[in-house]
């Protein structure tokens, strides 16, 4: 049986100027998954999301939002909710009634009591009487949030959501999206970070040059992904180095360029994983502790670096 | 299952790229479609106005505004001397309703092209500055009901700013002076109650020019964005047009600029009144203000919000905002020119004569009056006036401080002819001070004794007013 789909776009093409910011490009979002959309900038991610929060319509294509057509002369479908280039706030209003201004304006979709729980929600309650000119980043990203929170969406459509959060910031946010998305919500996030997108998002979308590059499950963009480097720290490293060495499909790699730690005793391995998985074993039989193996580069990133660089070339 | 992207092929490979590129880009949703349904307009109105508000710029004109032009007034009048260099600054010490046009002058000059350039023209702007439009189009699900909302809230704005203006100034003038008769531009005396009703209408006036300076600000705001000169806008087109007021440009040029009526007001404080211009000035800066704002709606609607480099600033701006208005004022010289038959500077030796004369009448009869003379009549003083400009060397008409006139009038109850000589300075939009220039028994002195008390001699000096447009 087929997952209810959230975003279904055909075609889809806009073009500012000479501009062309998406070239004819097909979407498909899975309803109550975390979607990620990457893509290096000016690659027509904000473009993107702007249409499906109904900012803009594309000059070609259909595009369809819960269900329900979007196009020229009309705006997003109710349920939808989120925001692009930052979360736009008012400073000198506080917390508390820049969301009271929300709910005075759809006060069929959103109350005061749901602005309270969306300021518990993303951690603000403490702050709430205070102006918005004087909060952080990370702060004015969690009210956001909370901005886009108070409708009870069913497809949140966030632009760089972790922007400018501390660990504990991010937590939360990463915990309220989480849920959110448990509960149902289709999250569409882009974001140029990409541990948070792999922590987050079953599915990803990569953009270059307007087009779509990749799309479909983090996972299967490792599993398709290219050798990566490994960093590996080993009880004896010596005898880690001869045994990665005398491995099938794992290279050596000498450290520059790649961001190992100086200071440390660590090699630098070239390996697809199933090789790095015969590395591990092979240490193992030969009674060498291993004490850390992690990629230099996240296998979404390198993907993301593969396919982009390769899109450039195009 | 997950749906697969694919990628469509690449541009050139035919189609795709080229429909309206950057232009319609403005989605709404209205009742019927498959759009969420947009925000009234009444609740965009009140969060507009809550951000007004909110903002300590607008509480601190509202404050101002509200205190102290009554202050300034009261101020004014506890001094000795008087600001005889402005429209009925004269008569601030006789009666509590010279403050109040005191106040407008100066208004029309400074204050109302300065509160339009603070509020409307930075009422779009503030979005672009704060980084808050796309939050406020996704909540609000309507372009045009954003447009409508901003328009209606920064005239809110602007009407309570001017609402204080006048109320503080007014009950600054009546607290300092009370409800006493005022002399008006051609020298007539105007009973309190009626001094109050031109007032209010002098001020109500002032409000068609003061909306088309608002909608320039509206049209400043969105073809400039972030731009300061978004934000001045209001205040350059305010001092272009008082400069071009200076200027001794025919009189369709001078009635066709949209800040006419913050001079032409004036007029209702002439016996007859001169209805002329005024009716005029306010019929073109209603046009403008109606002309500017449905350009600032169409520039508006026209923006792309995606784009985030975009502020709505550019090329588009200058096509969509300056030349369509820059049509609208040589349209309107056209149709002034064939409809009024007006020709040249509107000011000829005739109605200046006239003018002079008129007034001179009433003055004196005034000044009989202080004097505790018995009363004579206009048609016993028989009044004229020969009027010259350049001392007869140059084009007899025209704005200038060269214009000198010999008053003759015959003196009651001695059947005698006196004279009295007068030193004009006429401005281009057709006010003029007139300087006694002797014979000293008759305005010689600044003051004058009434009643026991020292007083102004109105035929000291005073203040007239051309009407541009009579025959």
């Amino acid at each position: 049986m087929d997952t209810p789909v959230a975003v279904r776009g055909r075609g889809i093409t806009k073009v500012f100027g000479d501009v062309v910011a998406l070239d004819r490009i097909d979407v498909s979002m899975t309803q109550g998954q975390i979607h990620g959309l990457v893509g290096p900038n000016g690659a027509g991610k904000t473009t993107l999301l702007g249409l499906l929060l109904g900012l803009a319509a594309a000059d070609e294509g259909s595009l369809e939002v819960l269900g329900a057509p979007v196009g020229r002369g009309s705006a997003a479908p109710r349920g939808v909710s989120g925001f692009v280039d930052g979360p736009g706030l008012y400073p000198t209003l506080t917390a508390r009634q820049n969301l009271a201004a929300l709910v005075a304006l759809r006060p069929d979709e959103a109350t005061a009591a749901g602005a309270e729980e969306a300021l518990e929600q993303v951690g603000l309650a403490d702050v709430a009487d205070d102006r918005v000119r004087g909060f952080s980043l990370g702060m004015r990203q969690r009210l956001g949030l909370a901005a886009a929170l108070l409708t009870k969406p069913r497809l949140l459509v966030l632009d760089e959501p972790s922007n400018g959060l501390d660990p504990v910031g991010k937590k939360d946010v990463h915990g309220v999206l989480g849920r959110l998305a448990a509960e149902g919500v289709t999250i569409v996030m882009s974001s140029h970070r990409m541990d948070d997108l792999e922590a987050l998002c079953s599915e990803v979308t990569i953009l270059a040059n307007g087009r779509v590059v990749f799309a479909g499950p983090v996972s299967k963009l490792s599993d398709d992904n290219q050798e990566l480097d490994y960093r590996l720290r080993a009880s004896d490293p010596s005898a880690a180095r001869a045994v990665a060495a005398a491995t099938p499909g794992v290279a050596l790699v000498d450290g520059r360029g790649t961001p190992a730690r100086p200071d440390t005793d660590a090699i630098v391995v070239r390996a697809r994983v199933a090789s790095v998985d015969g590395l591990v074993a092979h240490l193992v039989r030969e009674d060498i502790a291993l004490r850390e193996l992690t990629p230099l580069v996240s296998p979404l990133e390198a993907a993301f670096l593969a396919l982009t660089e390769q899109e450039d070339h195009r | 299952m997950t749906t697969s992207l694919t990628n469509a092929p690449a541009p050139g490979s035919g189609g795709g790229a080229g429909a309206g590129a950057g232009a319609g880009t403005g989605v709404e949703a209205e009742a019927g479609t498959a759009g969420g349904r947009p925000v009234p307009v009444a609740r965009i109105v009140r969060f507009e106005l809550l951000k007004q508000f909110s903002a300590w710029r607008v509480r601190l004109l509202i404050g101002l505004c509200w205190l102290g032009p009554g202050l300034l007034v009261f101020a004014i009048d506890q001094q000795s001397t008087l600001p005889s260099d402005t429209l009925f600054g004269r008569w601030m010490h006789a009666t509590g309703w010279a403050g109040p046009l005191v106040v407008l002058g100066v208004a029309g000059t400074w204050a109302l092209p300065l509160l339009t350039s603070l509020v409307a023209g930075d009422v779009f702007a503030s979005e672009d500055r704060l980084g808050t439009w796309r939050h406020l189009l996704i909540a609000v699900r309507s372009h045009r009901r954003v447009f409508a909302a901003k328009a209606v809230a920064g005239l809110t704005v602007i009407g309570l700013l001017m609402a204080g203006l006048a109320v503080s100034s007014i009950v600054g003038g009546l607290l300092a002076e009370g409800n006493r008769p005022l002399v008006g531009l051609d020298g007539h005396l105007i009973t309190g109650p009626d001094a109050a009703g031109d007032t209010l209408l002098a001020w109500a006036c002032v409000v068609a020019p003061t909306l088309a300076l608002a909608a320039i600000g509206l049209l400043g705001s969105i073809a400039l964005g972030r731009s300061p000169m978004g934000l001045v806008l209001p205040m350059v087109a305010a001092l272009a047009m008082q400069l071009a007021q200076l200027l001794p440009l025919p009189v369709a040029v001078r009635l066709a600029l949209p800040g006419y009526a913050f001079l032409s007001w004036n007029g209702l404080f002439a016996d007859p009144r001169q209805l002329g211009p005024l009716l005029i000035a306010v019929g073109v800066s209603t046009g403008w203000a109606i002309a500017a704002t449905a350009l600032a709606y169409r520039l508006f609607l026209r923006r792309d919000f995606t784009n985030l480099n975009n502020d709505g600033a550019g090329r588009r701006g200058l096509t969509w905002g300056v030349l369509p208005l820059a049509g609208l004022l040589a349209a309107t010289v056209g149709v002034l020119t064939v409809a009024t038959g007006a020709s040249g500077s509107g000011i000829t030796q005739d109605k200046v004569q006239r003018s002079v004369a008129t007034a001179f009448a009433h003055l004196y009869r005034f000044q009989q009056a202080q004097l505790r003379q018995p009363p004579v009549t206009e048609a016993q003083l028989q009044t004229s006036a020969s009027c010259d400009k350049s001392e007869g060397l140059d084009a007899q008409q025209g704005s200038g401080n060269d214009w000198r006139c010999t008053v003759s009038w015959t003196v009651p109850g001695y059947n005698a002819t006196a004279q009295a000589v007068y030193q004009l300075n006429v401005t281009a939009n057709g006010r003029y001070t007139a300087d006694g220039d002797g014979p000293v028994q008759v305005n010689g002195y600044f003051l004058i004794v009434s009643a026991g008390k020292a007083a102004p001699n109105p035929l000291w000096q005073f203040d007239g007013d051309v009407d541009l447009l009579a025959g």
